[in-house]
């Protein structure tokens, strides 16, 4: 347990910002969804690490994490769910075309 | 020699995270990355082994890596084909998102950096169910009845939209 | 009397029940709806005027009743207006005669305007206007007149422009709102300068004595004269405006372009003696500032000279007839010019006046409704195309020719009486404007009678069809009314309506009254040689006055005149540069900035270019940059 705080962070600091990345470059909307699971999880680490190092006593970032676990898994659902419906309509998940929403 | 154990096994998951999410962002191949965010997601749940929060850990493994990860396969396998490569990236398009990554990166480890944590390191051991259970269930300070309740709403709310969604018309 | 409240509520009725289901009736159920509900308008008024001048006196003055009050609105402590009605013998009066006229209005339109399109919509208006006039002389207090007095304006010009289709009718009826609001204008600000040094709007308060506006005023003074006839004049240039005076004179001629009938009514009989109404209503105060007075007095006599000029020479026989409606409302006000005093001898004019008000808007009205069945039967306003009509038109014949002695003050007909008493009046005052009115009144006479003569004699003009005589409708209401103007001289008006209020025996001054009958017979003489026969003696005697002659056929060129004002000075040399500021500054302004923000917009729409990545990025660039500004701040 002597491993220090900024390593944890650091690492999903990388993790964040490959999300990041992936985000913006990728064209497949599963992928963009890969790449948004990334940077929650990023974040999850965060919370967890600051509540254990900071604040040991209370479980807040516990707690938030496991909320965020769950969210996220039904935000995937859903998502998910538009996507294949997107797929039905235009046999296609590339993001460049729907852009049915411009001026 | 715990604590050489201890680091050891902190740096490949570290190692694991590092690259798999990179390749997680970078594979051609659909399938390929979801499997790279499968091992991110083990190995997360690995960190969350060694903070001592078990409960979490195995959460994250049956939710993250059996759930999700298994519903984005079934999806990447419903709208692409086997094998098949996605088009290559334009430049401008990678060095825009090149740019935000390593911007954002830089701003936010020249933070961590210079920030002064204390204390540096990790107290107190495992978190025992009851404890858990009682903070899920109550409704005093730091215990969360409230959100969970709302979180139950919300997954009802999800599962009816994902129906409504994904049914044919 | 509180059954009076009625009165004013079913004309109302009437115009609700006309005007938003009327076009689901058949033109003869609107007309016998609001035909009969006028009878029972008419009725009911009787009623109350027997009501009332049946009830001991107090004093000998009939007391004032007011059998309906409310407070409508309330502003302040003392500035609060009110709705009700008001009986004194001068509004019962005015609603026998405003009852009457409408009722035979009423009555004849049901044969003049058969078949008209609009037919229940004409019947709406009529019941609107008897609405209105008889809100305003019921009026309790001078706000509640304004109010009806924009009304009766406003049904005027709808009721002249009924023909909407016809440009002349538009014109017109603009013509008249437009004058009238301009005069208007004037009496607001004399409402307003009157309630503010009295604080009071109502006319028992005003007209009381307690709050006299001259010693409330005492002293103040604007231009060199006091604020109270400042006041009273801008009152009684609202009133000059709604009765044709001059030079507000000119929207009444034009008003002509509306039916026959609605002249009959509005514009000879009920509305525009509303300015003499109010003078009337208003005279103790005016008693108080004789300057006021004096100018009634010469506006009234120049109207009266004027118009009786103008009359002699045109050949439309509706406009010979309003150019006579203003010059015998001009003898109405004259004659409350002069007058002096409230109780007494120098008091008779008002009485005159207001008896003259009575029996001209009988003989008045038949005059129009004769010339309405004139015009019915040979479809032209243009003596031209009359001539000869006695033998077709028997009882229009007659009753028109009633209608002419009695305006010409031929005894026994009620106009002899009434304008012999204006006329003792005036020479009581000075015997310059006794003078002048009975010249005025020999003009009276001659015009009348080339009128009368150019219709029913003269040279028989070529008819398309040979006229007949109107339909039982329309002639029911030309005997009647004759029938009025022929007994009305003998009521004893002096009794019931008098300044003071004290009962007063109208004896005739027979040196007046002969000279003014000797007067009216030589014009009377003088038009049946000219106009009697076809000859060419009316063709040399406008030869032989030429200048004369073209002038007044053009009214003296007083329409050019305003023309002339408001177009090429009002229009040309103030709203043109104010409309040029308008378009060119303050509009391009607000069009500079719309622009701008146009192109702006459309040169930065394609920022929304729908791709959600740009979106991400921009956003996540501008977040870093943030947290960026912020570290170095830090």
């Amino acid at each position: 347990m002597e491993i220090p705080m900024i390593y944890y962070v650091v690492v999903s600091t990388v993790m964040f910002f490959a999300g990041v990345y992936g985000f913006v470059t990728r064209k497949n909307l599963l992928a963009i969804l890969i790449s948004l699971e990334l940077m929650l999880n990023a974040v999850d680490i965060n919370f967890v690490v600051f509540n254990r190092y900071l604040f040991p006593q209370q479980l807040e970032g516990f707690f938030f994490t496991l909320f965020a676990v769950a969210i996220a898994a039904a935000e995937t659902a859903i998502a998910i769910a538009i996507i294949i419906n997107i797929y039905r309509n235009i046999r296609n998940i590339k993001v460049d075309d729907l852009d049915k929403m411009k001026y | 020699m715990e604590q050489i154990a201890n680091h050891i096994i902190f740096f490949l998951l570290s190692a694991v995270i590092v690259v798999c999410s990179i390749m997680a962002v970078t594979s051609r191949r659909i399938l390929r990355a979801a499997t790279y965010l499968l091992f991110v997601l083990f190995a997360t749940a690995g960190f969350y082994f060694q903070l001592d929060y078990h409960f979490l850990g195995a959460v994250q493994i049956t939710i993250y890596a059996g759930g999700i990860v298994v519903l984005f396969v079934f999806a990447i396998l419903l709208t692409s084909k086997l094998g098949e490569k996605s088009d290559r990236i334009s430049s401008t398009k990678r060095a825009w998102g090149l740019a935000a990554a390593l911007l954002g990166a830089l701003i936010c480890g020249y933070t961590l950096c210079t920030h002064d944590f204390f204390p540096q390191f990790a107290a107190g051991g495992e978190v025992d169910m009851k404890t858990l259970g009682h903070a899920l269930m109550g409704m005093d300070k730091y215990q969360y009845l409230l959100p969970f309740e709302a979180v139950s709403i919300l997954l009802l709310a999800c599962i009816i939209g994902g129906i409504m969604i994904a049914r044919k018309r | 009397m509180e059954y009076s409240l009625i009165i004013l509520l079913l004309p109302m009725l009437l115009f609700f029940v006309l005007g938003i289901g009327g076009h689901k009736m058949s033109h003869r159920t609107a007309g016998l709806l609001g035909t009969g509900g006028l009878f029972v308008i008419t009725a009911l008024s009787y009623a109350v005027a027997a009501q009332y001048f049946t009830q001991p006196r107090v004093e000998s003055i009939y007391p004032t009743l007011i059998p309906f009050h409310i407070e409508w609105l309330r502003f302040t402590e003392w500035l609060h207006i009110d709705l009700g009605i008001l009986l004194d013998p001068i509004s019962v009066m005015m609603l026998v005669v405003i009852s009457t006229v409408s009722c035979m209005v009423h009555l004849y339109s049901l044969g003049y305007m058969h078949g008209e399109t609009g037919f229940q919509r004409y019947y709406a208006f009529l019941s609107l206007f008897t609405f209105s006039m008889l809100g305003l002389v019921v009026a309790t207090n001078i706000f509640q007149m304004y109010i009806f007095w924009e009304l009766v304006g406003v049904s005027s010009y709808l009721l002249i422009g009924f023909y909407y289709t016809k440009p002349a009718a538009v014109s017109a009826s603009k013509k008249a709102f437009i004058v009238t609001r301009f005069a208007d204008l004037g009496f607001l600000l004399g409402i307003l300068l009157l309630s503010y040094y009295t604080k009071t709007f109502d006319f028992a308060v005003l007209t009381s004595g307690e709050v006299s506006l001259a010693a409330t005023t005492a002293g103040k003074t604007f231009l060199g004269i006091s604020v109270a006839s400042w006041a009273m004049a801008l009152v009684f240039m609202g009133g000059a405006g709604k009765s044709a005076m001059f030079p507000l004179h000119i929207w009444l001629p034009d008003a002509m372009e509306g039916p026959t009938p609605v002249s009959a009514l509005i514009h000879a009989a009920t509305m525009v003696v509303a300015g003499v109404y109010l003078v009337a209503r208003l005279f103790p105060i005016y008693v108080t500032t004789p300057e006021v007075l004096t100018m009634i007095t010469v506006i009234g006599a120049v109207t009266a000279l004027y118009a009786a000029v103008v009359a002699c020479v045109q050949t439309d026989i509706k406009r010979v007839l309003a150019f006579s409606t203003i010059s015998q409302i001009a003898f109405m006000m004259v004659a409350l010019g002069v007058t002096t005093e409230m109780q007494g001898h120098g008091a008779l004019g008002y009485m005159a006046s207001m008896f003259h008000l009575f029996t001209h808007a009988m003989f008045k009205a038949l005059l129009f409704l004769g010339a309405g069945a004139i015009i019915h039967s040979v479809h032209s306003n243009e003596m031209s195309a009359m001539g000869g009509l006695r033998k077709y038109m028997p009882i229009t014949h007659i009753t028109f020719l009633i209608a002419c002695l009695a305006i010409s003050g031929i005894p026994p007909f009620s106009g002899f009486f009434s304008k012999d008493e204006i006329l003792a009046a005036a020479f009581e005052k000075s015997a310059f404007w006794g003078i002048w009115l009975s010249l005025v009144a020999g003009l009276t006479a001659f015009y009348m009678f080339r009128l009368y003569y150019n219709i029913f004699w003269g040279e028989e003009a070529h008819h398309e069809h040979t006229p007949h005589e109107a339909p039982k409708t329309m002639t029911i209401p030309l005997m009647f009314l004759a029938a009025v103007t022929c007994v009305a001289g003998f009521i004893p008006f002096g009794h019931f309506v008098t300044a003071g209020g004290c009962s007063y025996d109208i004896h005739l001054d027979w040196t007046v009254a002969s000279v003014s009958i000797v007067i009216a017979l030589a014009a009377i003489a003088l038009a049946t040689w000219l106009y009697m026969r076809p000859n060419d003696k009316p063709a040399r005697m406008a030869d032989s006055m030429r200048r004369l002659h073209t002038w007044a056929y053009h009214r003296f060129y007083l329409d050019e005149v305003y023309m002339f004002v408001t177009h090429k000075i009002i229009f040309r040399r103030i709203c043109e540069p104010i409309a040029w500021f308008d378009r060119h500054v303050v509009d391009a302004t607000m069009n500079l900035m719309a622009a701008l923000t146009q192109s702006a917009s459309y040169r930065i729409r394609t920022l929304q270019s729908g791709r959600l990545q740009a979106y991400a990025t921009v956003f996540l660039l501008g977040a870093l940059f943030i947290a960026f500004v912020l570290l170095c701040v830090w």
